[in-house]
């Protein structure tokens, strides 16, 4: 029996700075490493950068609306997927920074990159808005189905707050509510630039924005996840108990996840908003509550490449459907969710990767 | 010696049922004791009151010189309490090594985690299983690497609940020689068990509870000649 020695952590060499942070882009807890996996990641974004040459402006433009909705479904995946706690309700925090851009952006105006800075406090709303409402489930021992039904009465009460504003009372300084019409007529985000601010209306310039901000969340999540922290996460979702008799204060980790998730709902709830410059309540109702949810678990939720792949794929397919005219794009969610829970239960791009990778390797043996 | 747990005048009841009654109970640091009686003799009751997941009706616990009665089970751990439940709490979807890494990620870092991961896969065993699915490895292994997550950073006390349930004989054995090599390190173990020939291995001092309070305390073999303990107790595991 070999006795254990504590090491002295003091002499033990470790990496620090960028160098560690860097290594934690590869790890346990995310999909794909070594130089084949990261080739293919810069071919994939070298492919997407390349994109718009080959596309015209309403494709790209299609491509920017799709990137909008990808921060919100990696934040779910953070949350349900690594945490274990399923929200339905990511809406919430999607909505509220939707009409927080609009009200800041209708009040202060565009100048300056003051959108920029409305972006920010909005994102800082739903993050903020996420960790009261994490506060009061987690440390109010809520868990399981029930942090699903919690986080979607949150989105349904705003959803019906929101719908009933429509009286000219409702406003917060020059922003009508406007009820169950949505509120219209923010600016997009406005790059300043001498000679005339840039305007980001879907198009070109907007997607490459969103591209970089996609591509950065990404890497900054793959980051996180294989840090202390991610590992935390999975060990909450795994063992609860356990994880808490190994000193980690769990309630605190739960809050923190949720908060970042509904950080990301709220992103995509801005750029929405700054996309299409409308919201209405119907973003927080129930079939907008739902779509992410099979966004994640049809892609994967058990990693973030899993997640975002997927919430691309089935977006795009969902408006195809929506556009080239069938009637039943919310029937065919549905049964792609039943398929991938009664079939792929880790999620059918998660599974498709994985079964890549194994012949892939058998192929190189 | 030092007393590196006190505990005064627990108690504590569930609607009409007492499963802590007036628990007076002192463990000297280095000790190796353990903590016997029947089913309902309120044994893990009294490990969860240690452990912070039920709060005591009234009475304190006492930890290092501290008191620990109002601190929450995370706070416990960090004082240097640490436990083995009965059932392996491990992360079974996850591998060996990551369920070592995430146990001692707390308290060491880069370097110096990789090390102590290295030097627990050797003292249990389990070198051999590094990536293996914590949830494919045998019933005995994963009861080692979950003594393994509980001990890498020693804590002052270890708590174990039935550390020996559902193992081989050969498998018991192995255990015993850990947990006193683990002793012989300094690590006070205070543990439930029912199997008896593992209790007389181990513990060289022995608490009987029954019925949620302490029956009987001393040196093994006294305990064992002890007639009543041998009615409540082991004349009962005996029919």
């Amino acid at each position: 029996m070999n006795p254990i020695e504590l090491p002295d952590a003091s002499k033990a060499p470790a990496r620090r700075g960028l160098k560690l942070w860097l290594s934690r882009l590869e790890g346990p807890q995310t999909m794909g490493r070594g130089p084949v996996f990261w080739a293919v990641v810069v071919l994939a974004v070298l492919a997407a950068v390349s994109y718009p040459a080959f596309a015209n402006d309403y494709v790209v433009g299609n491509a920017a609306y799709f990137f909008v909705w990808t921060f919100m479904a990696m934040g779910l995946g953070v949350v349900w997927g690594y945490c274990g706690a399923l929200s339905f309700g990511q809406t919430a925090f999607f909505g509220l920074a939707g009409y927080a851009y609009g009200v800041i952006t209708i009040n202060i105006g565009s100048a300056f990159g003051a959108t920029w800075l409305a972006l920010l406090l909005a994102v800082a709303l739903g993050g903020v808005f996420a960790l009261l409402i994490g506060y009061f489930m987690f440390y109010g021992r809520i868990k399981g189905v029930f942090v699903g039904i919690v986080t979607l009465s949150v989105t349904l009460v705003l959803e019906t707050f929101m719908a009933q504003t429509a009286g000219p009372q409702w406003r917060i300084g020059d922003a009508r509510l406007n009820g169950f019409n949505g509120m219209s007529g923010m600016p997009p985000l406005t790059v300043p630039w001498p000679g005339g601010d840039i305007m980001l209306y879907s198009g070109t310039a907007l997607y490459y924005v969103l591209l970089g901000m996609v591509v950065l969340c990404y890497l900054g999540l793959r980051v996180l996840l294989n840090a202390p922290f991610g590992n935390v996460l999975v060990a909450i979702r795994e063992n609860p108990e356990r994880a808490e008799m190994l000193g980690y204060d769990i309630r605190l980790y739960q809050m923190l996840a949720f908060g970042l998730g509904g950080a990301l709902a709220g992103l995509s709830g801005a750029l929405y908003t700054a996309w299409g410059q409308y919201i209405t309540p119907s973003s927080m109702g129930l079939t907008a509550a739902a779509l992410p949810i099979v966004w994640v678990a049809v892609g994967g939720r058990r990693d973030i490449t899993a997640t975002l792949l997927g919430c691309l794929l089935v977006i795009a397919g969902f408006q195809s459907l929506t556009i080239y005219g069938s009637q039943y794009a919310l029937v065919v969610m549905g049964a792609l969710l039943v398929f991938t829970v009664l079939v792929t239960p880790d999620g059918l791009v998660f599974t498709a990767i994985n079964r890549m990778g194994r012949l892939f390797k058998r192929v190189r043996r | 010696m030092t007393r590196i747990l006190e505990v005064a005048k627990l108690n504590k009841s569930f609607g009409g049922v007492t499963v802590a009654r007036d628990i007076d109970f002192v463990l000297e640091a280095g000790a190796m004791h353990c903590l016997i009686g029947p089913n309902g003799a309120g044994k893990s009751s009294f490990f969860r009151l240690l452990l912070g997941e039920h709060a005591p009706d009234s009475g304190t616990i006492g930890f290092a010189g501290d008191d620990i009665t109002a601190l929450r089970s995370f706070q416990r751990i960090r004082k240097g309490i640490s436990v083995k439940f009965q059932v392996p709490g491990i992360f079974k979807a996850l591998s060996v090594r990551q369920n070592l890494e995430i146990a001692f990620q707390y308290h060491l870092h880069g370097a110096s985690l990789g090390e102590t991961v290295r030097r627990v896969l050797e003292f249990t065993n389990l070198t051999g299983e590094i990536h293996t699915p914590a949830g494919v490895l045998s019933h005995g292994q994963q009861q080692w690497l979950e003594i393994g997550m509980a001990v890498g950073v020693e804590p002052k006390l270890l708590l174990l609940d039935e550390p020996t349930a559902g193992m081989s004989p050969d498998e018991t054995r192995k255990t015993g020689e850990m947990l006193h090599e683990l002793n012989a390190r300094g690590i006070t173990i205070l543990a439930v068990e029912h199997d008896m020939a593992f209790v007389q291995q181990i513990a060289r001092s022995v608490t009987v509870l029954h019925m949620g309070a302490i029956f009987a305390e001393g040196d093994i073999d006294e305990i064992t000649a002890h007639p009543g303990v041998q009615e409540i107790y082991l004349g009962a595991a005996d029919d």
